[in-house]
């Protein structure tokens, strides 16, 4: 069964949908980016703590793993994985990590996703935060600027964790994160919020075409 | 009040109760104007204290100095006397009313009326005009005229005036909002209470509350004053207690006696601060750890099943701090280390352990924390060290109504909260008294307290510590509707 045929068959049971190819998408009512570059996951220790979480995204897996940005189908070599960057959309707040990584036949315990979008804003935006939640630990970039970072095992609660206020400057912000999980389920969620608390929808999810 | 009574003000200062010269006895309702608070008392001349935030406070000399004669009019003084105790206050219009107790030969007594436009006595148009004698009792009639509490029915403007000690009832009449005189002089005065002083009313979601105070007054620590309470649909009663006796037959629910170190609370006065914060005013009998003199004493006002309830300024001590709106706790963002035990899913009927496991403290874990300044965060409370938090007075720092300022610091550590110039929060080091390292706790309604920094470095708007997520506070402005800036404080 090809990668995708695989995935289409698990579509009944995932919150997740592999697309070929990336369209501008507005985040959902609520706020919520649902368009995602996600690499195949690669194996760590699955320790949570916070002083494990910071040595694990310091940690050097792939070149440029910090600032590249991906397309569908891009591999990277991380140790003696071959790993593949594949865009992720969903219709829902989060993005089941699990079922992806279930989906692809990928280890969903004591690993270590990253992630990474791109939000076209039409402006600057200046005292806005990004929200976030994940199930387990992850660590949130916002153009290079570490941001958040939540820890501990914990499960994916809707603004959980929320950076100081940033700007978002006018036109592409990349937006990556590293997601920790050590066992069981493991999903994220994100959106903007603006300085009175409410979810931005002005934006767009813009990442390149593949 | 029965008896006069003349106290000095004092200049004391113990921890926790108001600063400078709050000694005191029948205190008006405590009133604000351009940002400062005036409180009237008993004694001669009507003695004013000050205060530039509420907590600090000063005597002001005398109402009566700036009316003149220096003394209650002839009429007051003909029909009841030229005592001046109890007296209460209220902005109408442009103009400020001061009722006051003139009494005589018990119960031949009168309430008078100053009349001003200012409170302020450095003021160029600082004066009082006597406004006569507004109600009065000829000795005989059930009822003697002091103690007035005067009140405004939100719903409708009118004002109010209750008025009564002891000897027979406690009375209501109409005021004119113009002349601060009786409205309908020629009605009869409304029996509202019985066997009780130092009325006052306040209203509340479609009900309007009767404070009184109950017991003996001026005898110091043998005093057994008592604040208690009746309510009401209509301004004029009936008031009845929580168990449905109504005040005319003795009835009232109690709101404040006397507790801790405090004896014989009387004087009920509500002092409203927008945005939902509520705090009354009354006096103790007895302060004991002031020498048992009577003071003024301010704290929060909340609200419990359609009752006031005395809430309680933040006492010093060690404390969880918890969202109302996550339920998750704020921390020093640092690796949390277990508090001991074994792991895994223990206690099915193995063996017991008995030995218990002690409290974590810094000294214990505090090793790896970094240096300099570090982030605080929220996170499910584990009984660490991270975690406790010890509010401390902070001497000669301010206040505010109820409270000095006070420090915020890691338990067993100097390391201090304090709030950044981009409105966001922070640990210092070391706490050293700078304002954005002073918080302020008022306590709301609900019981939670809201926290404030007394300033937020390059910001004029007040902010309070607002959970804007599960794990993260920041600083926000204070929305009374939510419950993203309340804070519960608990005993670890």
């Amino acid at each position: 069964m090809t990668l995708r045929g695989l995935l289409v068959t698990s579509l009944a049971i995932l919150s997740v949908f592999v697309r070929p190819v990336a369209t501008a998408k507005a985040p959902d009512a609520d706020g919520f980016l649902q368009q995602w570059m996600i690499l195949e996951p690669i194996r760590v220790a699955g320790q949570l703590t916070d002083g494990a979480v910071q040595t694990l995204v310091k940690t050097t897996y792939f070149p440029d793993q910090l600032t590249v940005m991906p397309r569908n189908g891009d591999t990277v070599k991380a140790g003696d994985a071959d790993l593949v960057w594949h865009l992720v959309e969903t219709d829902r707040y989060n993005v089941n990590l699990y079922h992806f990584a279930y989906g692809l036949k990928k280890p969903t315990s004591n690993v270590l996703f990253w992630i990474v979008t791109v939000v076209d804003a039409p402006r600057e935006m200046s005292g806005v935060r990004l929200a976030v939640g994940s199930n387990a630990a992850s660590v949130w970039w916002v153009n290079g600027a570490e941001v958040i970072g939540i820890y501990n095992d914990r499960q994916t609660v809707i603004d959980d964790g929320v950076s100081k206020r940033l700007a978002l400057k006018k036109g592409a912000n990349v937006i990556r994160a590293a997601v920790v999980n050590a066992g069981g389920a493991t999903d994220f969620c994100a959106r903007f919020l603006d300085a009175e608390d409410r979810p931005i929808r002005g934006i767009a999810v813009s990442l390149p075409p593949s | 009040m029965r008896r006069a009574v003349v106290v000095a003000f004092l200049a004391v200062s113990p921890l926790l109760a108001l600063e400078g010269q709050p000694a005191m006895h029948d205190p008006s309702t405590v009133v604000m104007q351009d940002g400062r608070f005036y409180v009237y008392a008993t004694g001669n001349g009507l003695p004013i204290a000050i205060s530039d935030d509420g907590w600090t406070w000063r005597r002001a000399g005398t109402l009566m100095q700036a009316l003149p004669g220096g003394k209650p009019g002839p009429d007051v003084i003909a029909r009841g006397g030229n005592n001046t105790w109890a007296p209460d206050v209220i902005k109408s219009g442009d103009k400020y009313f001061v009722y006051y107790s003139a009494p005589g030969t018990q119960p031949k007594s009168a309430i008078g009326l100053l009349i001003g436009t200012t409170l302020d006595p450095e003021s160029p148009n600082y004066k009082w005009q006597d406004g006569g004698p507004v109600v009065w009792s000829d000795g005989v009639e059930d009822s003697n005229a002091i103690d007035p509490g005067v009140f405004r029915d939100p719903t409708n403007g009118s004002l109010w005036l209750t008025y009564g000690s002891y000897f027979g009832y406690t009375r209501l009449v109409e005021l004119n909002p113009k002349t601060g005189q009786r409205l309908h002089a020629e009605r009869k005065a409304v029996d509202v209470a019985i066997n009780s002083e130092a009325s006052i009313m306040i209203f509340r979601d479609g009900w309007y509350y009767l404070l009184v105070t109950h017991g003996s007054c001026c005898a110091g620590a043998n005093s057994t004053y008592n604040i208690r309470m009746g309510r009401a649909r209509k301004v004029t009663g009936p008031f009845l207690d929580n168990l449905g006796i109504d005040m005319l037959q003795g009835g009232g629910k109690l709101f404040l006696g006397s507790s801790g170190r405090a004896i014989g609370p009387g004087h009920f006065g509500l002092l409203d601060l927008g945005d939902g914060v509520q705090k009354f005013s009354c006096h103790y009998e007895a302060d004991l750890d002031r020498g048992g003199i009577s003071v003024l004493e301010i704290r929060p006002l909340l609200w419990r099943d359609g009752w006031p309830e005395a809430g309680d300024n933040l006492a010093a001590g060690t404390y969880q701090i918890e969202s109302a709106r996550t339920g998750t706790t704020l921390e020093l963002a640092v690796q949390g280390a277990p508090v001991g035990g074994p792991r895994g899913r223990g206690g099915r009927g193995g063996p017991v352990a008995v030995a218990p496991i002690p409290p974590q403290d810094a000294a214990q874990v505090s090793s790896g924390w970094p240096a300099g300044s570090i982030d605080v965060r929220l996170s499910p409370y584990m009984l660490q060290a991270q975690q406790k938090w010890t509010v401390t007075p902070v001497a000669n720092a301010g206040g505010y109504p109820g409270s000095s300022f006070a420090k915020i610091t890691i338990a067993g550590t100097d390391r201090a909260l304090a709030a950044t110039q981009d409105g966001e929060l922070i640990t210092v080091p070391a706490f050293t008294g700078a304002p954005e390292q002073l918080w302020r706790a008022d306590q709301l309604a609900d019981g939670t307290y809201r926290l404030m920094p007394k300033s937020v470095p390059g910001s004029a708007v007040p902010l309070a510590l607002s959970a804007i997520g599960s794990s993260t506070p920041t600083l926000a402005r204070f929305r009374a509707d939510s419950d993203r800036q309340r804070w519960r404080f608990k005993t670890p």
